[in-house]
């Protein structure tokens, strides 16, 4: 419960480049921030946008995309394809209320285990100036705005000893209401 | 055996979708042959408290259009819900959220400060707001709150159906309608339209490229178009190949790009962040400069990818604001 909040990095790394570069960190027995869940995709020309929100919606401080260095695409052009969504999703993202901080995206080569190491530590230091996304959090904290209704009338259901307390229409207040609405 | 009861309601909406039952026509009368209406605030006049007084689930369907914003609207949702066996969300706000949730970009204290004291044509010296309560003579009327944050119906209660669409066809109207009066519904959860994209139903399909590239994305008013070419081919941003089918392409067919009000695709989670993916993947430059130059062609990129989706998107709303 008192534990210290750490960040949470989800990091989508490319087969060919950024994930070797990790295994090669890893290897070489390089230490960096444990804060980083590493998700291996065959390129990072197959990182959908809806991933980077989902991993942020549920729960990420930070995502990170980690692709080949441009012309170094095992697939010619997947990492273009990154680099011109990331641009995009940025401005989106600045749009919605999300620090760009929080969303990254570098070339590492398969030979750069020290870059993996540096780009993770410097992002989890950042995120830890940031603080929590908590986007979980802020949506409970929306919702509560509609069950409140609910326990309102409940609440005065209960008061009044009615045996339809579990009803949530006030019919007064749905007649007084309507007037509002004409 | 009396009629199936059937109830008409809207919450925040434009009044659009209603005029496409009415633009049902002739075929209007088919309906309310076969149906009674039993409430219908936009054309017939019903008491909120018969509808209360009717027993649970003794409406066959309550067709709802309009997103949820206010309590009010929120507890109509709820008694509709409990009164009806079908609730189908009519329309992209009641479906998506619309383009009222285009009003989770803002604050609620920023919607009300500027819809009651900054607006030009606002005369407001006193600075009045609407309040929850006040006094009356005696009496203590109650308006309803604004929510902080706009929902589409399904965000506040149960639904069974969805009728997609700004506003939705009255073809579609009538598919919904008869398959509910002859009790051939899909699974329940169903998007009552066809579950591929926009594109495949375009009369300009034969003309997309296989290879889209764009060097540039200009607005619909910056550019005289083809009138028979496919629009991405042409550099204007259409939600076509992010958007579910069944308006028979009415946009492209009247000159316009699809802005995407049917929604999503059972496949596809959010329809903004996967047009966004679409349309960069095939931006012609490789360098960082020259994209964004390409992309200063999508200035609100919130605004032409959410236009009706914004509250059923991954983030739903602004997500730096606050909830008071």
């Amino acid at each position: 419960m008192t534990k210290e909040w750490r960040p949470r990095i989800v990091a989508f790394f490319c087969n060919w480049c950024t994930y070797t570069a990790a295994d090669l960190a890893g290897v070489s027995r390089m230490k960096y921030a444990s804060n980083v869940r590493v998700i291996r995709l065959m390129c990072s020309g197959r990182v959908d946008p809806q991933f980077v929100l989902d991993a942020l919606t549920r729960g990420a401080d930070g995502v990170l995309i980690g692709g080949c260095h441009p012309g170094d695409c095992h697939y010619a052009e997947g990492n273009y394809k990154m680099l011109r969504r990331f641009q995009l999703l940025k401005r989106l993202l600045r749009d919605m209320g999300i620090e760009e901080e929080r969303v990254r995206l570098e070339w590492i080569s398969a030979a750069e285990g020290d870059k993996v190491k540096a780009v993770i530590n410097e992002m989890t230091e950042q995120l830890m100036k940031l603080g929590p996304l908590g986007l979980p959090q802020r949506f409970e904290e929306w919702d509560k705005e509609v069950t409140r209704l609910e326990e309102e009338i409940r609440g005065d259901a209960a008061g009044a000893g009615c045996a339809c307390a579990a009803k949530l229409q006030k019919p007064a207040a749905a007649s007084k209401s309507e007037v509002a609405h004409v | 055996m009396s009629k199936p009861k059937v109830a008409f309601y809207w919450c925040a909406s434009c009044g659009g979708c209603e005029e496409t039952v009415v633009d049902l026509a002739e075929d209007i009368l088919g309906v309310v042959e076969k149906v009674d209406i039993v409430l219908w605030p936009v054309a017939m006049d019903f008491k909120y408290k018969d509808i209360e007084a009717m027993p649970d689930k003794s409406i066959v369907a309550t067709l709802l259009n309009g997103a949820i914003r206010t309590t009010e609207q929120e507890e109509m949702a709820h008694m509709l819900r409990r009164k009806s066996q079908y609730l189908i969300a009519y329309g992209a706000c009641a479906h998506l959220g619309g383009i009222p949730a285009l009003g989770n970009q803002f604050s609620r204290e920023h919607m009300l400060k500027f819809n009651y004291e900054d607006a030009p044509s606002m005369a407001n010296p006193k600075k009045t707001r609407p309040q929850l309560k006040f006094a009356d003579g005696g009496r203590e009327p109650t308006l309803p709150e604004l929510h902080n944050v706009v929902r589409a119906l399904d965000q506040v209660v149960e639904v069974d159906y969805y009728v997609p669409g700004c506003p939705p066809t009255p073809k579609l109207t009538k598919a919904a309608v008869t398959a509910l009066l002859e009790n051939r519904l899909p699974p329940k959860g169903s998007v009552i339209a066809p579950d591929i994209a926009l594109c495949d139903e375009c009369p300009r399909k034969a003309s997309k490229p296989v290879n889209t590239s764009f060097a540039e994305f200009r607005r619909p008013h910056q550019k005289l178009m083809d009138p028979n070419l496919c629009l991405l081919a042409q550099g204007i941003v259409c939600m076509g190949p992010s958007t579910r089918s069944g308006c028979e392409a009415a946009c492209l067919r009247g000159g316009m790009p699809c802005t995407g009000c049917f929604g999503p695709t059972s496949r596809v989670r959010d329809q903004g962040l996967k047009i966004l993916s679409s349309l960069c993947s095939n931006i012609a430059p490789k360098e960082e400069g020259e994209i964004n130059k390409v992309l200063e062609g999508i200035p609100d990129p919130v605004g032409t990818f959410y236009r009706y989706g914004l509250a059923k998107s991954l983030m739903r709303r602004k997500v730096n604001l606050p909830v008071k």
